[in-house]
């Protein structure tokens, strides 16, 4: 294969079907996953061609799936897991922050966990409750996971590849409104940087917009809308939130002096605090305006009819960079 | 496989969708059988309102499936086929009585009492929830899978302690039903309330619909044996009931919640019936079903089998089937209407019901979300409304 254009859908079902082609210890679990491709189609033919030993409709049991994945880690499995919706992750929760994220350590580094848990996460779909969250701060809140959302189909297909690769346990987060959205081309010759890294995505001088997952979307249009009016703004995509990959964060707004972080997620304790507590100890004297934070509110996820208020759009976007600006 | 006869293995397990031992009281022809354990005797009113029911809750599914087709609803939570399985189970329960529902319980919710379009609310994202549950005695719908079932174990402990249990007072003595899918039925929460409510003797009736289908996923593939055979290892008694006879669930329901009211703790029900309608509008059964069984259960049909029973006995005349086709098309007519009036919530509400009392930081949030709302007023063309930021 060379260069082809994909959905993200599309790019995370090729590069799960690689992964799988590279090592015959990658299985995938999950409910729905195999006739049906899964509800968002990611596995879409797996089954067919890798067979129900790789490919398992698993019973709809959430503390299952990620328990038994963690039996068949210990036995050299390379599980990846799908949870079919963001909301639907808590019943796996004791699994996935009591056994997954502690096996490695407890065991004194005796036995990893290659396991990939992806949950289709955040909002914008008109969807019922439960469907629309992000959790992802409860996940980087616990060592011994590692956190990454995707933002676009290249870095679908690389990441998740990678994500596999890894010993470590990998919550990884897929912005389900994009699953369609966009579509990019995807060499598979390329050489992919790292994983555990974040990309500025726009250059710009007068101030850093800081997003992952679904808001680097929202981001680059509020950066094309600014320029239009003469503002120049920077946006970086975290793409790693467990670690977090502070370097470009902490150089772009060295130049900038204001930092805005974007996420759905609840302000309150989610990762836009974080990032706002490193960027002021490590860049305190480039400040020009303290780091805003522009999120989903301290609310449940609100009924779809009323989503637009609570997921942060353009202009709230736009009006923290003027009141960055303002400062 | 061990030997049917095996000394030390016993019998060999039946295969889960094994549908021999069903209770069942009316056959797919219309011809009323009867069961040495579950028989009774209905008055032709009764049998005239099952059937109304199921009539009006088929028609109540497919105008939300129609209303979800126009875009006016986001999702809908098909019933179809399921009406024997709810009207019959929703007629066994006493005012007293509590239900726990999963997504799909209209025709029980129907039974209760809860305007169909106050069903429409969660999916058509105006609320997550838009009825009083105590004033119906039937929970809002819960869409994370299992969850309800231990709610209902707890709920039903709780008429334990306020000693409306086993008093002998029809009026008083309390249930609970617990619905839940076949799917559900893998999940911890589930096998934890059927622990809880063996422990505690509690009056809980857990009432699994088994469609066979978990969205794709078949119930041979994750049952080795017919659910309800699974109270046995909990400690209570199992029942399979043909769940497209509506005269067998009600039958069965009503007589597991008379002994969970007596105190006789709780008792499963398998409602084996067939998912007809997709899991939800946005599913593709033609992915994963075969269109056989499909055709195969359309001859099971739970309203089918009351209509030929109701005019081989003459305990209908056509006037009836009229009256019933009009108050259908007012239903249809009424939900179409009301759905658009349903009110969207305005942005500063969702700020309102996150505690009971309001928190400083959540009211600082919701000022400054009007602040920021009203910076676009100025913007705004006469007579606009604030919706959407
Ligand atoms: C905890 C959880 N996991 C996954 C889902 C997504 N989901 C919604 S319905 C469903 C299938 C449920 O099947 P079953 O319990 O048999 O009930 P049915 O819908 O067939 O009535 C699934 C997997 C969910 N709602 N909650």
């Amino acid at each position: 294969m060379a260069t082809t254009t994909m959905s993200m859908a599309k790019a995370l079902n090729a590069g799960l079907r690689r992964a799988m082609e590279h090592d015959s210890k990658v299985v995938v679990m999950g409910e729905d996953v195999g006739r049906l491709g899964g509800v968002f189609r990611i596995t879409d033919g797996l089954q067919k061609d890798f067979g129900e030993d790789r490919v398992m409709d698993t019973p709809l049991a959430e503390s299952g799936i990620v328990g038994t994945a963690v039996g068949m880690a210990m036995r050299g499995y390379r599980p990846v897991v799908e949870i079919q919706f963001d909301g639907f992750v808590y019943p796996a929760y004791d699994q996935i922050v009591c056994q997954v994220a502690k096996f490695h350590s407890r065991s004194q580094g005796r036995v990893p966990m290659p396991m990939v848990i992806r949950i289709p996460f955040g909002g914008g779909i008109g969807a019922v409750e439960h469907h629309s969250e992000s959790p992802e701060a409860q996940f980087a809140h616990t060592p011994g996971l590692k956190v990454v959302a995707c933002s676009n189909p290249a870095d679908a297909y690389w990441m998740l590849q990678q994500a596999i690769a890894s010993d470590d346990p990998v919550i990884f987060l897929e912005p389900k409104r994009h699953y369609h959205s966009t579509r990019a081309e995807i060499d598979d010759a390329a050489t992919p940087g790292s994983l555990w890294a974040s990309r500025v995505v726009r250059s710009g001088e007068d101030a850093t917009l800081i997003a992952y997952g679904p808001t680097v979307g929202t981001c680059v249009d509020a950066a094309a809308v600014a320029a239009e009016e003469g503002r120049s703004l920077e946006v970086i995509d975290l793409r790693t939130l467990s670690p977090l990959d502070m370097g470009p964060v902490e150089e772009s707004v060295r130049r900038t002096g204001r930092a805005v972080v974007v996420h759905e997620a609840h302000v309150n304790l989610g990762l836009g605090a974080e990032v706002a507590a490193r960027l002021t100890e490590s860049c305190f004297y480039s400040l020009e305006a303290p780091v805003l934070r522009v999120g989903g509110w301290d609310t449940p996820y609100p009924p779809a009819r009323v989503e637009e208020a609570y997921l942060p759009d353009l202009d709230r976007v736009l009006d923290a960079v003027d009141r960055s600006l303002a400062f | 496989m061990p030997d049917v006869n095996d000394p030390v293995f016993g019998p060999a397990p039946t295969a889960a969708g094994a549908d021999d031992d069903l209770v069942q009281l009316l056959t797919p022809e219309g011809e009323r059988v009867h069961h040495p354990e579950f028989d009774l005797d209905l008055t032709p009113e009764m049998l005239r309102t099952f059937y109304r029911d199921m009539f009006l809750v088929r028609r109540l599914d497919v105008e939300a499936t129609a209303l979800q087709r126009h875009g006016e609803l986001g999702l809908w939570a098909q019933l179809l086929g399921q009406e024997a399985a709810q009207i019959g189970a929703g007629h066994a329960l006493a005012r007293q009585d509590f239900v726990f529902p999963t997504y799909r319980e209209h025709g029980v919710a129907w039974v209760r009492g809860v305007d169909p379009v106050a069903l429409l609310g969660l999916f058509r994202g105006v609320d997550n929830g838009g009825w009083d549950p105590h004033e119906h005695g039937f929970n809002l719908y819960t869409i994370v899978i299992g969850a309800q079932v231990l709610h209902a174990a707890g709920y039903a402990m709780a008429l334990q302690r306020d000693g409306v249990v086993g008093t002998g007072d029809g009026e008083r003595d309390a249930a609970v039903l617990a619905h839940f899918g076949d799917g559900a039925s893998s999940q911890g929460d589930v096998s934890e309330a059927f622990i809880f409510a063996g422990w505690a003797n509690a009056p809980v009736v857990f009432f699994c619909q088994n469609n066979q289908w978990a969205i794709s996923e078949p119930i041979e593939k994750v049952s080795r044996i017919p659910l309800y055979q699974r109270a046995n290892g909990f400690g209570f008694p199992g029942v399979r009931v043909d769940g497209n006879d509506v005269l067998a669930t009600y039958a069965v329901t009503q007589a597991a919640l008379k002994r969970a009211r007596e105190g006789q703790g709780p008792m499963l029900i398998e409602a084996y019936t067939y998912r007809m309608g997709a899991h939800t509008t946005t599913d593709d059964p033609t992915r994963y079903r075969l269109m056989e069984d499909v055709e195969h259960w359309k001859l099971k049909d739970p309203l089918a089998r009351v209509e030929v029973h109701l005019r081989r006995n003459g305990l209908v005349d056509d006037q009836f089937f009229t009256d019933l086709a009009a108050e259908a098309d007012a239903l249809g007519d009424r939900m179409r209407r009301e759905c658009h009036q349903l009110p969207d919530p305005q942005p500063l509400d969702i700020f309102d019901r996150v505690y009971a009392e309001q928190t400083e930081e959540l009211a600082a949030q919701q000022a400054e979300v009007a602040t920021y709302l009203s910076s676009f007023a100025d913007h705004a063309p006469a007579g606009a409304e604030g919706g959407a930021a």
